[in-house]
């Protein structure tokens, strides 16, 4: 069912937990689809020095995850935002059909946490991209 | 491998596939077939027909053998509903059916049958008052399942019986998960229709059979040949039903002390899990339930990280989550008995076989609670409830 790099995400997270002095944390999902993705960024100079997830959600959800911090690690955040769910699970080698829509959880949490970044500064910009509340929407993508 | 997932199916006993064996490449005639082979063949299946009839306190003649439990549960509600279509056009069930019987009833719908859904306690269990209240004039048929795949919970299935007959409605369970598990005596039980599968209780895949008591008019499913005294036509599956006859035997056999066993395991693994987690709940009824089954909900995680982890570690057990159903929401029994989404996603089902032991429960006792704190640990919901601690 999963690729090889989606359980060795998946049993092997990278960057899980918490960054006590984050200046990004972008939440996404909801428990009633199962799942609940959560990022925190160090931003400095435009760059995304840190960054760490929780999630709750299945085996797919943890995977992109973790895959999603490793690919915005170190890039600007105009590089973060340009993340693109397709990239995220390119690099998994692949999602089975009904877990699309977790790599897109993984691309909205990450624009969530930018848009935190921007709105704590009092930066007038708009970069969130919302859930339609139509998980089947997902898959399309 | 330690297996925990016989609610989903088991292994075909070493008896049952020896008493199988023969009926593939040497004695492979056709049961129509009027030469000796043929009749060898014929002598098998109604030998099998016997010990199902045995198994289920019925007479052979009023078991037909089918593909398995959905079709077993397909034909007897389709059946009786297109039979009875003049009497009336109400069906009574419940909201915790297997979807062969949901589905089947939400196509009848649309048919233009009338469907009843009970609800359920918070235990899974059909109320008897409800199902009193809900019989009307036109009810032709109660269709309430045995025992419950997902929550193990057993439904009173005398009583209802017992109205039923009052009645005079048609009164069908699905008792795949029950056969084996339960002693069932279908006359005793007020049983019109019962559906079974063979491959829940040691016999192979594809091969149930549905018990119709004598008398009872039901409408074909499966259209062709005379087989089944011309009730349910094709070839009959001579290996399987062999199979099922002989696995009918042995999982009834002694029943009472087996269930016995396997329920002391249970109790053992419900009370670790529940005394060792926290924020754990035990779902279905504490007692009144199937011996093997275990489920419980474990807060703040999804059931299918549970599962992987399990299965890392050599355990294989099934789960109520969205994300293992193929579907995005999560089991609708988990859902009737009241549990929040976020909860249901989170449910672990371990379901118990003869061949389990007390080694096997103390590993996954050993193991699932590192499982379920490294999962917590991720959580972004567990890390609210630690810092509101």
């Amino acid at each position: 069912m999963y690729s090889e790099k989606v359980m060795d995400h998946f049993a092997n997270p990278r960057n899980v937990g918490e960054i006590e002095d984050a200046n990004a944390v972008g939440q996404v999902g909801n428990a009633k689809c199962g799942d609940i993705m959560k990022m925190y960024m160090k931003i400095e100079d435009d760059i995304v020095k840190d960054v760490k997830f929780k999630t709750f959600g299945c085996g797919a959800a943890i995977a992109t995850s973790s895959m999603a911090t490793e690919l915005v690690k170190g890039k600007t955040i105009d590089e973060a935002l340009a993340l693109t769910n397709r990239a995220v699970m390119e690099a998994l080698d692949g999602l089975p059909p009904q877990k699309v829509h977790c790599s897109v959880l993984a691309e909205e949490a990450i624009a969530a946490a930018i848009q935190n970044y921007y709105d704590r500064l009092g930066i007038d910009k708009k970069v969130a991209k919302h859930c339609d509340g139509h998980c089947e929407s997902c898959s399309c993508h | 491998m330690i297996y925990f997932d016989h609610a989903a199916t088991t292994a075909v006993k070493p008896q049952v596939l020896e008493a199988m064996l023969p009926y593939f490449s040497e004695n492979y005639g056709n049961a129509s077939s009027i030469y000796t082979i043929g009749q060898q063949s014929r002598a098998a299946v109604e030998a099998a027909r016997e010990q199902v009839a045995s198994a289920l306190s019925c007479l052979p003649r009023e078991v037909y053998f089918t593909a398995g439990g959905s079709e077993s549960d397909n034909w007897a509600i389709k059946g009786a509903a297109f039979a009875n279509r003049k009497k009336g056009n109400h069906i009574i069930t419940s909201c915790i059916e297997h979807h062969a019987v949901l589905h089947t009833c939400q196509y009848l719908e649309k048919q233009g049958f009338e469907v009843t859904y009970l609800p359920v306690n918070e235990y899974g269990e059909v109320s008897v008052e409800d199902v009193k209240n809900a019989i009307r004039e036109d009810t032709i048929l109660i269709t309430i399942m045995f025992a419950n795949n997902e929550i193990g919970t057993i439904q009173p299935i005398s009583e209802i019986g017992k109205i039923a007959a009052e009645h005079k409605i048609l009164f069908h369970t699905d008792a795949v998960q029950a056969v084996g598990a339960v002693p069932i005596n279908v006359k005793e039980m007020g049983i019109d229709m019962l559906s079974l599968s063979a491959h829940k209780f040691g016999g192979p895949k594809g091969i149930g059979a549905l018990y119709i008591r004598g008398g009872v008019r039901v409408d074909n499913l499966v259209h062709g040949g005379a087989q089944e005294r011309n009730k349910r036509a094709g070839t009959e599956n001579l290996a399987g039903i062999v199979g099922l006859g002989k696995a009918i035997e042995l999982a009834t056999a002694d029943i009472t002390t087996k269930s016995e066993k396997i329920a002391a395991m249970r109790d053992y693994i419900m009370n670790g899990i529940l005394t060792k987690i926290p924020y754990t709940r035990l779902n279905g009824h504490p007692t009144n339930r199937l011996c093997g089954n275990v489920n419980i909900s474990f807060e703040f995680i999804e059931g299918e990280g549970m599962l992987l982890l399990l299965d890392m570690n050599g355990i294989a057990a099934s789960s109520g989550s969205a994300c293992t159903s193929g579907s995005l929401d999560p089991s609708h029994v988990l859902l009737a008995i009241g549990l929040p989404h976020g909860i249901a996603h989170g449910s672990l089902r371990i379901s118990l076989g003869e061949e389990n032991t007390m080694e096997d429960a103390d590993r996954l006792l050993e193991i699932l609670p590192g499982i379920i704190d490294r999962l917590r640990q991720m959580s972004p919901l567990y890390e609210e409830v630690e810092r509101g601690e």
